[in-house]
């Protein structure tokens, strides 16, 4: 290699040529690149769902109307959840993250199947259109709840029909990335790079992945099925012409319970790299994270109908989805004791991406306990279908997943940009949204277990001090989040710059320039250590 | 950008073995809801079973298992490099699969002629079951053909990159991984057939 192709292929990934303009971004078959289009999307419908979210809680600020009516506040509330589920947090991780830092990690040039990456990215894309259309069109926006349940979502006037393909193509993206990644880990990985050298986070995209992979079509038939109910009138799910309703409610938590680790399994990986780089030591447990990050996925497909317990199902079913769903919460549990291990006598420095792993893990663990209450037939059926759900869910995805995410964007985007947040504001805007988030959601908890119902837009008078604590709570979390968003993009814009390896990192992506160069690496690497040996890596 | 060619046959067909198995998947939703319903209403499922085209299911059964060895020979052939043969055998295939699809056209207009299709008022007149395993079977097979149609395109692109020699004796991962599709289809019409017609 001359010099001056050696200097060729050590500039960043940000002054590549070829294409110009957004051409260069919309058709680049660049994992960076890709990772980038998913990373603005996502993150800009994150912010119209929140919009929504927000929206929800002023009308419960008081009971009876406050600012919208009972059709609008189904609509909105489907939405928000259509949005945050299909087209943020399900692409988020995977989409994202996944595709900048999964290949630099495993030390590979691209994934398997680069120009099959952006078509995953036009799906999601085309989806996230096909949605925002059926907002606007036809019979207006839906108003049957994400989950779509017949009979309602069968002879609702509302655009159901178009929604349900929109996610439907968003959901054949989510395939294509999966069977991406795990071509991608199988086959791309470097030199050196065995499994027990795995980065976490790639072991927990491939968890990840092949929960995509085996889970998705089932949405895939049943969002068609949803279609033919409507269009050709077949009457699977229609009592009347012996269809069953509960038959509906299996296919759509078959694939919708397994997609809420497709949520959270990411989020975990993500938490897996930061913990040990801001407390200076290997991780604890290895084998045993990466090993639950697989039995999650395994034994996630198993507990759909916990879901299903006031259904009508019967009751062995019950008992054996509740049974399997406890036995979820061990490798769960097994994460979150070898993370608190990690932390023992470990050298922990409190930089903001370490402040959202360990709200992580309070968050997560509120989550995951409550989850457990919801697994228990007797007390599920006391909260079933309550604002109690609502808040334990949130304190999963979003404590968990969502913090995670952002802790993610502090963690690894200046690594991208070769710039990074001011501290001090962002320290303060992680506090705000601690504190928002907990009033927004532990108030929830608490509402549903004095019997607030959800998806009501109104609600008894005696609920109205804690809905309007949850939604002052939703104030602070929201002006938290602008604060948080602002400093990080300003920061990445003009902030300080930073060297190779700000954060004292083992894993691949901190042995390569900053920004990385469009190939990765400038030869191929040979790994001789760890992806938490910070001795082997060199690292003081 | 330039990108640097690689050749990775093991990934590449790794990939589309993933692939087919949504595609299991994506069918085994329905095979679900056929086996809960037979379950519920195994008499109106054999009364409707009796009334199933078996002439049609069998021609087409032959149909799809002859076209399946016509993709398999194709990928012997071009191993050999003959890519005369090769297109010969896709062009076999091609035919078999269109043949395929116009019976089950006639087979279709056959039953919706005598009032069978779904949300029909004689479907509407008759048992509940009855209906469940008509709907059951316009979706599960209506999704096969539509698959029979994207298989068969998917070869003719085959046929026509073998003319024009991009995929050939040293490069034909494009007409092994169509084949394996060509293979899931055929595989997935061996389950619908004793399913719908035969063992009711």
């Amino acid at each position: 290699m001359n010099p001056a192709e050696r200097l060729a292929t050590t500039t960043s990934f940000w002054n590549d040529t070829g294409r110009s303009g957004i051409t260069a971004w919309i058709f680049s078959t660049d994992h960076k690149r890709i990772g980038f289009l998913y990373f603005y999307s996502v993150l800009g419908f994150f912010l119209v769902a929140v919009t929504l979210g927000v929206l929800l809680k002023l009308e419960l600020m008081a009971p009876g109307r406050t600012i919208m009516g009972p059709q609008t506040y189904n609509a909105v509330f489907t939405v928000h959840g259509v949005i945050m589920v299909f087209l943020f947090i399900i692409p988020g991780f995977p989409g994202s993250f996944g595709n900048l830092i999964m290949p630099i990690q495993i030390g590979a040039r691209d994934v398997a199947f680069p120009r099959l990456n952006l078509l995953s990215w036009w799906l999601y894309i085309i989806g996230a259109a096909i949605i925002l259309t059926s907002l606007f069109t036809g019979g207006g926006p839906p108003d049957t709840g994400w989950t779509f349940y017949v009979p309602f979502s069968a002879r609702t006037a509302t655009n159901v029909s178009l929604a349900v393909f929109g996610v439907f193509v968003v959901g054949l993206s989510s395939i294509l990335t999966g069977l991406n990644f795990v071509t991608t880990i199988h086959r791309l990985r470097a030199q050196g790079m065995t499994w027990g050298r795995l980065p976490l986070f790639v072991w927990s995209l491939y968890a990840t992945a092949w929960v995509q992979i085996l889970a998705t079509p089932i949405l895939g038939i049943t969002l068609v099925l949803i279609v033919a109910e409507r269009v050709l009138g077949t009457g699977l799910f229609d009592p009347a012409r012996g269809g069953d309703p509960i038959m509906y409610q299996h296919l759509f938590w078959i694939y919708s319970h397994p997609a809420v680790y497709i949520m959270i399994l990411p989020a975990m990986g993500v938490i897996s790299e930061i913990i040990p780089v801001f407390s200076r030591k290997p991780i604890f447990g290895y084998k045993m994270i990466a090993f639950s990050s697989l039995a999650i996925a395994a034994a996630g497909s198993l507990v759909w109908g916990h879901h299903m317990f006031t259904s009508g199902m019967s009751d062995t079913a019950i008992l054996v989805f509740s049974f399997l769903t406890f036995i979820v919460a061990i490798p769960s549990a097994i994460k979150v004791f070898n993370w608190v291990s990690t932390l023992y006598k470990g050298s922990i420095s409190l930089e903001v991406p370490m402040l959202f792993a360990l709200s992580f893990l309070l968050l997560f663990s509120i989550g995951g306990l409550t989850g457990l209450i919801l697994g228990a037939a007797a007390t599920d059926i006391h909260v079933h279908d309550t604002q109690f759900v609502v808040g334990h869910f949130h304190y999963v995805i979003f404590g968990g997943s969502g913090f995670a995410f952002f802790g993610a964007m502090h963690y690894w985007l200046p690594k991208f940009y070769g710039r990074r947040y001011a501290e001090r504001p962002a320290v303060i805007a992680w506090g705000l949204m601690f504190v928002g988030f907990n009033m927004l959601y532990f108030t929830m908890m608490v509402l549903g277990m004095k019997g607030m119902p959800r998806r009501y837009y109104d609600y008894l008078p005696e609920f109205a001090p804690l809905n309007l604590a949850s939604t002052i709570g939703s104030w602070i979390l929201v002006s938290g989040l602008v604060l948080l968003l602002v400093n990080l993009f300003r920061g990445l814009s003009s902030g300080e710059l930073i060297g190779q390896n700000p954060w004292g990192g083992a894993t691949l992506e901190w042995s390569i320039p900053t920004p990385p160069p469009t190939e990765n690496f400038t030869e191929e690497p040979v790994v001789t250590h760890g992806p938490y040996d910070f001795k082997g890596a060199g690292i003081p | 950008m330039s990108q640097p060619l690689h050749r990775d046959y093991a990934g590449a067909k790794l990939g589309m073995w993933l692939f087919l198995f949504t595609e299991l998947l994506l069918f085994g939703g329905l095979f679900l809801l056929y086996g809960a319903y037979l379950a519920r209403y195994p008499h109106e499922f054999a009364a409707a079973g009796r009334e199933m085209h078996l002439v049609f299911g069998t021609v087409n059964t032959l149909l799809l298992i002859t076209s399946s060895l016509l993709a398999a020979m194709a990928v012997t052939a071009i191993q050999r490099d003959q890519r005369r043969t090769v297109q010969l055998l896709l062009g076999g295939t091609i035919l078999c699969a269109a043949i395929f699809l116009f019976n089950k056209y006639l087979e279709w207009s056959a039953e919706i002629g005598r009032g069978i299709y779904p949300n029909s008022p004689v479907l509407a007149a008759g048992p509940p079951g009855e209906s469940v395993f008509y709907s059951l079977y316009y979706l599960t097979v209506g999704l096969h053909g539509l698959h029979v149609l994207i298989g068969a395109i998917l070869l003719s692109v085959v046929a026509v990159r073998v003319g024009r020699g991009t995929v050939h004796g040293g490069d034909y991962v494009w007409l092994e991984n169509g084949a394996l599709y060509w293979h899931l289809v055929d595989l997935v019409w061996i389950f619908i057939f004793p399913l719908y017609y035969l063992i009711l």
